[in-house]
This record gives C-alpha cells, sequence and structure tokens, in this order.
C-alpha cells in the first residue's frame, strides 16, 4: 500500500482488538489502539489518525461522551463499533456526529467497506461536483443526473434530496436529519414525505426499483446512498 | 320399669340442659376471643373518670405519667389543662409537653392541642387531658374525642380525663339534675373502648371544702360555682351516677372475662333493643334512654328509621340525621325503611332483627279519629316487649320552632285550597238558579277531589271543610245563614263533607304512596345502573369512570377518585376521569380518609371546611381509595339519599376489589407462564446453545491443531460451519432479546409511515444468504399507500416468517410474499408451497419454544411467537393456515391509517 492511513480503534476488549488488528492490517491499514476514553482522546491528539472506530461500553466513560468531546475539534470519520443495536443508540450516536454506526457481531468485509466509505467520504466533500456509484452519475455543478448514461429529469424537491445523499455519499443519514435539511425544521417529524420522495427517487434511478442498489434503507434509522459498485 | 324410664328420660333432658348451660354462646366467644386478640395489638385507653370538675383527675393523670416515664416508657402531654392549680402544675415538671397549635378564629387566638405534632412524635403514651372538650372552628375534628380516636387507631397509648355529665347517655339525666345544659359530650363508645376506667372520687364535703379553699377556681368563681352546680345534693346525686357507672363497667368486665375465660354462668340470652326514631327532638332523648337500657341489659341495639310520603321541613330532616348520627355515635345499628304504615314496618323489622323489645316515645298529640302510633303497634306487635319512654320538658320545648317551618312551607297549600274552593264557588253562584243547589254540592266535590293532585291530605281536609260552610252559607236555603231548611239537605252537608274528606285523602295517600314507589324505584334503577356500569367495566379506568358518571348523574355532584395502586401504596394524585380539581387542602382530606378510613369533609364532623365529601373505599387487605363527592347544592344529602350513596361506594369498592384480584390474579399468571419459560429456556439452553458452540469449538480445534488438514476444501467447509454456527448463536440470543423484551411488556411500537415495498426488501436483502435457494415472489398491489407500522419490529416479522419458511420448504420451493389493502386493513401474507403444517402442529405453532416434532435443527421455537406478539402489539392479528393446493400460508392483518400518496405535494 502506498499510503498507508491511520486507523485508531479505541475499545476495551481484547479479542475485538485482535480480530481488527488482523482484518485491518491485512486490509492495508496502520492500526493504533486505545483501551479507554482518556487514552483515546489522548492517541487522536498524538497520532492524528484518519479515521477513529469507537466502542460504546467504555471503562472509564461513555462513548457517546468521547464522540462528543473529539466533535468539538476533530473533523475526522467516526464509526461506532458496538454491541448495542437499538435504533434509539444508534440515531443517538449518529445525531451525536459519529459518520457511521456498525453493531457487534459484524462482518469483517462490512467494516472495511464503512471504513472505505468514510474515508472515501471526506474526499468527496473536498472534491466536490462529480459523483459516480454503480448506474449513477450526478454533476453537481451542472446539475445533471444520469442513469446509464440517460439523463434524468428530477422535480426540485427530487434533486435537492439527492443533492444531500450525493453530499453525503456512504454515510446514513437519518430520517429527522433528511427531513430537516429538505423541508426545514417544522417537518421533522413528518416522515411520510421522506419515504415518499426516496420512493421516487428509486423509481427514477434504480434499475430494479423493488431491489434498490443505490438508495438503501437502514431499517429503523434512515437511508444511506451507497458508494461501493 | 315405665317409671325408671321416664326418669332415665328426665335425666337426658336435664343433663342436656346443664350442657347447654355450659356450653358458652360460640358467637359470643367468637366475639370475645377477637375483642382479646384486638386488645393486645390495639393502644390502650385509660380514662381518669370522675363526678365532677375539681376531684384531681389531671392530678392523678399526671401522677400515673410519672409512674410511667419511671419504667422507661415515652411519654409526653399532648394537652394538659392545670387550671393554674400549684400543685398540679408542679407536676408537669420533668415531662415532655407538646406544644399546643394557635388556631386564629374571628382575631382571636385559641390554642388547640398539636395533633399531628404528637402523630409525628410518635409517643409510646400520650397524656390529653378533658376528653368532653369541643374543638375550634378549623380544627381537623369538631371533639377533641375523636382526636383520641385517631391517636389510639395510630398505635398511641392515651391517658385521658372525663366527668360524668359529659357522657352522651348521662347528659340529660345531668342536666336534669343539676339544671345546667350539657353541651360538651363524648359518645359512650368511647368510654366502653376504654381499657381502662380509674375512678377518681373524693366525698362532696371533702370537694367542697377543696373547692372554699381556693384549690380548685379563684375564689370569687368558687363562690359562684358553689351556689350553681357544685351544690351538695347536685354532687351526691353526680357522685352516685359516676359510681354506678363504673359499678356497672366492672359487671361487664367481669362477664367479659368470664366469656374470654370460658366461665360458665348466666350467659346471655342476646337480646336486641329495637328503637324507633323520627325527626322529633324527643328522639335523642329516647336514643339516649334505650342506649342506657341496651348497656344495663347487655342488649344490642337497632334503630330504625321510617321513610314515608310525609314531606320534611329542612329543621325536619336536618334533626332526622343529627338523631340518626347520635343514634351511630351510641352504638346503634341504623336501619332506614319505607313504608306507609310506620307501626307496622317497626314490627316487620323487629322481626326480621329478631328484636326483643321495642322502645317507643311517649306520643305528645293523640290524633283525633285516628289511633295513634302506639296503639297501633302495640296492637301489631304480639309477643314482642314494647317500652314506652316520656319525653322531658326541655325536649318539647325545643320542639316547638323546628315545627314553625314546616307549617310555613304548607300555609301556602292551605290558600290555595281554600282559595280554589272560593273561586268555584264565586263562578257558581251567578248560575245557581240555573244549575240548582244541589249541582253546585257536586261541583264543588269534584274541586275538592281533584285538588289532591297538587296537595297534601291536611289542605284537601279543610277544602272540604270549607267546601261544605259555603255551599251552606250561600247556596242552601234559607241562604247567607249557616240554618239549613231541610232535613234532606242537612243529611246532604253532611254526606258531602264525609264523601269530599275521604276522596280527598284517598287521593292524597295514594299520591303519596306513589310518589315513594316513585322514589324507591329511581333509587333502584340507580343502583342497577350503577351494577350494571361497575359489572360491564374492565379495568379501574372504567371503573372509575363508571363511578364519576353515575354519581354526578344521580346525586347532582362534581366527583373525583382516588384509587391505591395494585400493591396498596396510596395514590399521588386524582384519577384523570375526575370532574373537578382537588388542591392541596382537599387532597390532604383524601389522604386523612385514606389513612384512617372514614369519611370526612363537608358536612361531616371532620375537616368541614373541605369543599367536598370524601368517602373511604375499604377493602379486605388495603383501602381502595376515597371518593370525593363535591354537591352543586349547598344543602346536606337527605338521610335515604346519603345510604343510597354509601351503597353506591360500597357497590363501587367491591367492584374496584374484584378489579385488583383480577390483576392480581393476571399477575400470577404472568409469573407461572414467565417460570414456565424459564425452565423451557433452561432445557432450551443446554441444546441450543451448546450445539453451535459445539461445532464453532471442534472445527477451530480441528483447524487449529489438526496440521493434516492441509486441504483447503475441507477447511473451507470447516470455516464455513464456523459460520453458520455462529450464525445461529446469533440469532437465538436476537431471538433471546426480542421475547424478552415482549415478555416485560416493554414493546410500544414506534409507529411511523412505512413504504410495504421498502419493508420486504429490506427484509429480503438480510436473508440473502438463506433465501438463496427459494424462488421468492413479491406481490405488492400497485395503489399500495404507505402505512404506519413500526418499521423494525414488522421487517422483524417478516424476516421471522421467511426464514421459518425457508427452514421447512425444500430448496427450489417457492416463498410468495403479498401485500394489499382490504376493508381498512392492511394485508401481508407470506406463502409457500411446501408441504405445511402437520394438523396437530397448526394449533401451537405459535408458542413459545414449540417446534414441530421432527423439523430439521437450526430454529429456535421462538420466531413465530415473536413475530405474533409483535403483530399483537400493533394490535394486529396473524392466523397460519394449510392451503389447499398444500404449503403454508401466513396472513397477517393490521387495522390501521393509511397515507394517500398524493397527499404530499412538492
Amino acid at each position: 500500500m502506498s499510503n498507508q492511513s491511520l486507523v485508531l480503534v479505541i475499545d476495551d476488549e481484547i479479542q475485538i482488538r485482535r480480530l481488527l488488528q488482523i482484518t485491518l492490517e491485512a486490509a492495508g491499514y496502520k492500526v493504533y489502539f486505545a483501551a479507554s476514553g482518556e487514552e483515546g482522546l489522548q492517541q487522536v491528539a498524538m497520532v492524528r489518525p484518519e479515521i477513529v472506530i469507537l466502542d460504546l461500553g467504555l471503562p472509564d466513560m461513555d462513548g457517546i461522551g468521547v464522540l462528543k468531546k473529539l466533535r468539538e475539534w476533530a473533523t475526522i470519520p467516526i464509526i461506532i463499533l458496538s454491541v448495542r443495536a437499538s435504533e434509539q443508540d444508534i440515531i443517538g450516536a449518529l445525531d451525536a456526529g459519529a459518520d457511521d454506526y456498525l453493531t457487534k457481531p459484524f462482518r469483517s468485509g462490512e467494516l472495511l467497506a464503512r471504513v472505505r466509505t468514510s474515508l472515501r467520504h471526506g474526499e468527496i466533500t473536498e472534491k466536490g461536483t462529480l459523483f459516480q456509484s454503480g448506474s449513477l452519475y450526478v454533476d453537481l455543478a451542472n446539475r445533471i443526473v444520469k442513469k446509464n448514461g440517460e439523463v434524468i429529469k428530477l422535480t426540485p424537491t427530487e434533486y435537492s434530496l439527492l443533492t444531500l445523499f450525493v453530499r453525503n455519499a456512504g454515510k446514513v443519514l437519518t430520517h429527522r436529519y433528511i427531513l430537516k435539511e429538505i423541508w426545514g425544521p417544522t417537518f421533522e417529524e413528518e416522515s411520510q414525505y421522506s419515504r415518499i420522495y426516496v420512493a421516487q427517487l428509486r423509481k427514477k434511478l434504480e434499475i430494479d426499483s423493488t431491489n434498490p442498489k443505490l438508495l438503501l434503507t437502514e431499517s429503523g434509522i434512515g437511508y444511506r446512498l451507497s458508494v461501493e459498485q | 320399669m315405665r317409671r325408671s324410664e321416664c326418669e332415665g328420660g328426665n335425666y337426658y333432658i336435664s343433663l342436656m340442659q346443664s350442657l347447654d348451660q355450659i356450653r358458652p354462646d360460640p358467637d359470643a366467644l367468637l366475639a370475645s376471643l377477637k375483642k382479646e386478640d384486638e386488645k393486645a395489638t390495639k393502644a390502650k385507653l385509660k380514662i381518669f373518670f370522675g363526678m365532677c370538675a375539681g376531684v384531681g383527675k389531671t392530678y392523678d393523670m399526671l401522677k400515673s405519667a410519672h409512674d410511667a416515664k419511671s419504667k422507661g416508657i415515652d411519654v409526653v402531654v399532648g394537652y394538659v389543662e392545670t387550671h393554674k392549680r400549684v400543685e398540679t402544675e408542679s407536676l408537669l415538671q420533668g415531662l415532655i409537653v407538646i406544644p399546643r397549635k394557635k388556631l386564629e378564629y374571628r382575631g382571636t387566638f385559641l390554642e388547640e392541642m398539636d395533633l399531628d405534632a404528637i402523630l409525628s412524635r410518635k409517643p409510646k403514651l400520650v397524656l390529653v387531658d378533658e376528653l368532653a372538650h369541643t374543638n375550634a372552628p378549623g380544627s381537623r375534628h369538631t371533639k377533641r374525642y375523636q382526636d383520641v380516636q385517631e391517636l389510639l387507631d395510630n398505635g398511641i397509648d392515651v391517658y385521658t380525663t372525663l366527668n360524668v355529665q359529659h357522657l352522651e347517655s348521662r347528659a340529660d339525666t345531668v342536666s336534669q339534675i343539676t339544671g345546667s345544659t350539657i353541651r360538651e359530650t363524648v359518645t359512650d363508645s368511647m368510654f366502653d373502648q376504654a381499657d381502662e376506667v380509674e375512678i377518681i372520687d373524693i366525698p362532696p364535703d371533702e370537694l367542697l371544702k377543696r373547692l372554699s379553699e381556693g384549690k380548685v377556681y379563684t375564689p370569687e368563681r368558687s363562690q359562684q360555682a358553689i351556689q350553681n352546680f357544685f351544690r351538695k345534693g347536685n354532687l351526691t346525686a353526680l357522685r352516685e351516677m359516676a359510681l354506678r357507672l363504673t359499678a356497672e363497667r366492672v359487671d361487664h368486665q367481669l362477664r367479659d372475662y368470664m366469656q374470654t375465660q370460658r366461665i360458665s354462668g348466666p350467659w346471655k340470652s342476646g337480646q336486641r333493643l329495637l328503637v324507633g326514631i323520627s325527626q322529633s327532638p324527643q328522639s335523642a332523648s329516647l336514643i339516649r334512654w334505650a342506649r342506657r337500657m341496651a348497656y344495663t341489659m347487655n342488649a344490642s341495639l337497632v334503630a330504625v328509621t321510617v321513610e314515608t310520603a310525609k314531606s320534611f321541613s329542612e329543621s325536619d330532616k336536618a334533626q332526622l340525621s343529627k338523631n340518626i348520627k347520635l343514634a351511630q355515635e351510641l352504638g346503634a345499628e341504623i336501619i332506614t325503611t319505607a313504608d306507609e304504615d310506620v307501626a307496622q314496618a317497626l314490627v316487620r323489622v323487629a322481626r326480621e332483627q329478631n328484636a326483643t323489645q321495642i322502645l317507643l316515645g311517649k306520643p305528645q298529640r293523640l290524633f283525633f279519629f285516628r289511633k295513634n302510633l302506639l296503639d297501633r303497634v302495640i296492637e301489631k306487635s304480639g309477643d314482642l316487649d314494647i317500652y314506652v319512654v316520656g319525653g322531658t320538658e326541655e325536649s318539647s320545648v325545643k320542639s316547638k320552632p323546628s315545627h314553625f317551618p314546616e307549617i310555613q312551607s304548607n300555609f301556602l297549600q292551605y290558600i290555595a285550597a281554600v282559595a280554589a274552593v272560593s273561586v268555584i264557588a264565586m263562578l257558581c253562584y251567578p248560575v245557581t238558579s240555573f244549575l240548582g243547589y244541589q249541582t253546585v254540592s257536586l261541583i264543588l266535590l269534584l274541586t275538592v277531589a281533584l285538588l289532591p293532585l297538587k296537595l297534601s291530605a291536611g289542605p284537601v281536609i279543610l277544602a272540604a271543610a270549607w267546601g261544605a260552610l259555603v255551599w251552606d252559607f250561600f247556596f242552601i236555603p234559607p241562604r247567607f245563614t249557616f240554618a239549613i231548611a231541610s232535613g234532606q239537605d242537612i243529611l246532604m252537608v253532611i254526606t258531602y263533607f264525609a264523601i269530599a274528606a275521604i276522596t280527598g285523602t284517598l287521593t292524597a295517600r295514594i299520591r303519596a304512596r306513589e310518589k315513594a314507589v316513585r322514589q324507591r324505584e329511581e333509587r333502584a334503577v340507580a343502583l342497577y345502573n350503577l351494577t350494571k356500569d361497575l359489572s360491564s367495566a374492565r379495568g379501574q379506568n372504567e371503573v372509575a369512570r363508571a363511578v364519576v358518571t353515575n354519581i354526578k348523574k344521580f346525586f347532582d355532584a362534581e366527583v373525583t377518585v382516588f384509587l391505591s395502586d395494585v400493591d396498596g401504596d396510596i395514590f399521588t394524585k386524582a384519577h384523570q376521569v375526575s370532574t373537578f380539581k382537588v388542591d392541596e387542602k382537599e387532597f390532604s382530606v383524601a389522604v386523612w380518609v385514606y389513612w384512617n378510613e372514614k369519611k370526612a369533609g363537608k358536612f361531616t364532623d371532620t375537616l368541614p371546611f373541605a369543599q367536598a365529601t370524601y368517602y373511604p373505599m375499604s377493602g379486605p387487605r388495603y383501602p381502595l381509595g376515597v371518593i370525593g363527592v363535591k354537591f352543586n347544592r349547598s344543602q346536606q344529602l337527605s338521610n335515604d339519599q346519603d345510604t343510597l350513596l354509601q351503597n353506591f361506594i360500597s357497590q363501587i369498592a367491591s367492584t374496584l376489589e374484584r378489579e385488583q384480584l383480577n390483576e392480581i390474579a393476571q399477575k400470577s399468571i404472568a409469573f407461572v407462564e414467565s417460570e414456565q419459560l424459564y425452565k423451557t429456556l433452561f432445557n432450551s439452553i443446554s441444546h441450543e446453545l451448546r450445539t453451535p458452540i459445539a461445532a464453532i469449538i471442534s472445527a477451530s480445534e480441528t483447524i487449529l491443531e489438526n496440521k493434516t488438514v492441509n486441504n483447503s476444501e475441507v477447511k473451507e467447509n470447516l470455516t464455513d460451519e464456523i459460520h453458520t454456527a455462529a450464525e445461529r448463536l446469533n440469532r437465538l440470543i436476537d431471538n433471546l432479546l426480542d421475547m424478552t423484551r415482549l415478555e416485560s411488556g416493554r414493546i410500544k411500537p414506534a409507529l411511523d409511515w412505512c413504504d410495504i415495498n421498502d419493508l420486504i426488501n429490506t427484509a429480503l436483502r438480510k436473508l440473502d444468504r438463506e433465501l438463496s435457494k427459494h424462488k421468492i415472489i413479491v406481490d405488492v398491489s400497485s395503489d399500495m399507500p404507505l402505512v404506519k407500522l413500526d418499521f423494525v419490529l414488522i421487517e422483524q416479522v417478516i424476516t421471522n416468517l421467511l426464514h421459518n419458511a425457508t427452514l421447512y420448504t425444500p430448496p427450489d420451493s417457492n416463498i410468495q410474499i403479498q401485500a394489499f389493502v382490504e376493508d381498512q386493513e392492511c394485508i401481508l401474507i407470506i406463502s409457500d408451497n411446501g408441504s405445511g403444517f402437520p394438523k396437530e402442529a397448526i394449533q401451537r405453532i405459535f408458542e413459545k419454544f414449540y417446534r414441530v416434532p421432527g423439523s430439521k435443527a437450526g430454529g429456535t421455537g421462538l420466531g413465530l411467537s415473536i413475530a405474533q406478539g409483535f403483530v399483537a402489539a400493533h394490535n394486529g392479528a396473524i392466523k397460519v393456515e394449510n392451503k389447499k393446493e398444500g404449503g403454508a400460508r401466513f396472513t397477517i392483518r393490521f387495522p390501521m391509517q393509511f397515507l394517500n400518496q398524493n397527499v404530499v405535494k412538492e
């Protein structure tokens, strides 16, 4: 690997740490570890990792607390890896600034994909205006959307929704976040809007709208625009 | 031979008799055992009892308190009045005195015993002087003895003082002897309840000596006292009374003792005295008399009021309820019955209640043509003994003002009666020659006969008499004289009067009876409606709602309900169905009622400043709650209405109890079920958990240790085994967690708009691996709207059903998922073309840990049960059946709101 990305894992479970080390190093990352929240915060400042994998159940402080402290000054991608699987936990972590959330037990492949996505997401926001995933091509600067090279006409709302997904490609967007961004804060509870517009976008953009590959549903949480294809 | 047989028989009988005599009455024994029991646990009351002030009761009480203190008992002084007597005051030293509470009343400050301070201090023994004292307005109870009762109820022993003249049943006699009215009285039950009564007695001469020495009152007051109350004659009479009372008590104690120690003796025959009480003020002294008699006879006392159709004035009603209250306080059982014939009712109740004697007041006015009540009772009484008790001067004087309003209220009726007859007569007058004077009498008769429709019997009789006079004077020749010329006409006048009076009174009576029947019917209907509502009510909330609507409707009142929770803990706020809000003050009344299980608030002696009356609902194990009733009218409920309300409340209490027992029963069922679950789980754990673990351990060991496995295919297979086993473990844990959530009742669907297509796709994606060998057909109707569901729960339901289908159908089978709308319901059908379920299994398929016999390993027996639980949490239903063409079909129905897609606009 030419440029080894630095990954910081904040987790106190030795077995998980060992497993992550094997998996991540095999994929060409350089891995650092912290066994507590306090140590993790120090490591982020010292090691300057490009991505953090954070457990929520830490011996000294709650993972959400670590997340919030990190978000005070760091913009690096943070992936939560936790046994807490309820939607409230996940939404809470995403709202607190996590880029992604993975529950234990997890598949190594899935974890690597998420890490890749999160790293790439950093690049997209910098590079900016062109997005390509599978059959989808979006040119934000010129407001052009294409499916398999064919120009797709979108309504203004559909377009702004798609833009939101593209800007956050690979990231899980909660229903509330989508509603707030597109329709405004007063619509945060009106989830029917996002459901209907996502369904419409799928009809227009997916090759098979009953088996979506681009706009993926995260049960009980929200949607994610896939960047892997 | 014959003779000896006879003797043998006699011997047998006499043996039986003597056995009967030895054997104590079982009821009495039971009662005495209960009494013994109560005494052991209940707080003790000791009364220092004297003939009058100044005999040294307070002094003796304080001395006893010091004795108790020296024995290490925690004694406090709740309230002691030393009257500045030096000897008494010196005895107060060394005792803890609870500071008195100051109450402001019309600008002045009154000092009262601080009941709450004592209750929170919780001493073992408290001294409370002057039991008969009436508390200042604004206190919790109107009388101090009620305070003492509360202290006793809270397990605090009380020493108190009492003079004989303050005893309710003796108050009359004392005021007759001394000529002074006794206002402050204590119910006899308080005296009976005392565990110990110590008589403080000094000879009258010595008391007078102490009085003149200024040891009792200040010198000038002493002089006044000696001339009025403390005359030697009075003192002797009071002393005799006090001593006799104490002697009677001792007699009772002896009897009780003999009963508790099962000593045979002259057992009581279970005498029962019945006293008839009315709205007359005389009834009060009659009740007191009855109580004294019952006490000496050791008989129980029943007080009966008979409701007739006769309407009472407000003051009469008040007097009647006062009398009833007095009877209650004196320990009588109260029975209210409705009957037009008072005498018959009294005798009927006496027989029903097995009374042996009836006590009646001496009638004051004798009716003219009607036998008085007493005669009629005697006539009907048969073998019952009748006692007649005379009224006293004082009470008959009192009775006059109370009768005045009654006449006034009827006064208009009398005027109306006379006016009606007069107007008809005036109308007839000009046409007399045309009609003939005899016809006029018939018209007047008709008038009188019609009057009872509006008027009562008295005015009707007056109208009859007035009609006769008018007819005689104005119509019968010679006119304008009362003289009647022909004998025929005299007979006519008499007949006219007789007919008018009889029809009038008869109609009045029929109407009165009709009214009484109607009222009774109304009450019966009200009670019936309540019972009906209560019996159909399920759960405490519905019961509370039924209570509020029924009381509100029938008693024209606002209602608030406080329910204690299932564990018997006190309520913290009014139930939400309550129709009036309680402030902190009102709430504290409700709390008092809860703890003391006695009614309080407006129209009662306890906390009368409250806006509403609060009734306790007693249960067998703990109080069930309190009902507050705020009447829209200003008057107190009449006696029968109050009885009805009490009936309502006891009815409600028993329903609530039923509900609570139900809840407890359900809880215990749930407990048994969870026990069952635990057991099954335990058995299941060994199998379900260990199997995959075994697979993981052995497979991984083979890979690690057996270096001979170089064959990459074998290695891959082993790894695959480990993976499958881990997946299975993970699924089991997920299922167990879901089951636990369901069991704990913590599943509350987070309803949100869902796209059914999205739901199905997400579930399918999750089962990608498992479904790879099956053909999946998704059929969602094109006009499927968004539906409100919990996305995650329903996704789990679909996943579980799909997973179930993969387990029980052979590879390459079809699995079909359909979704459509039918009759305002969202229908989801998941079916397969496998072999379906065995008949006997189909009933049990949703049971926890149930697995179809012979099915292949991998299932936990929880998936379908969880699916059912999640569907039920959405108020939906899940059904399973075998398709005719083969295969199983699960149908889920959700009743729900839909959203038309067109509603959302850009």
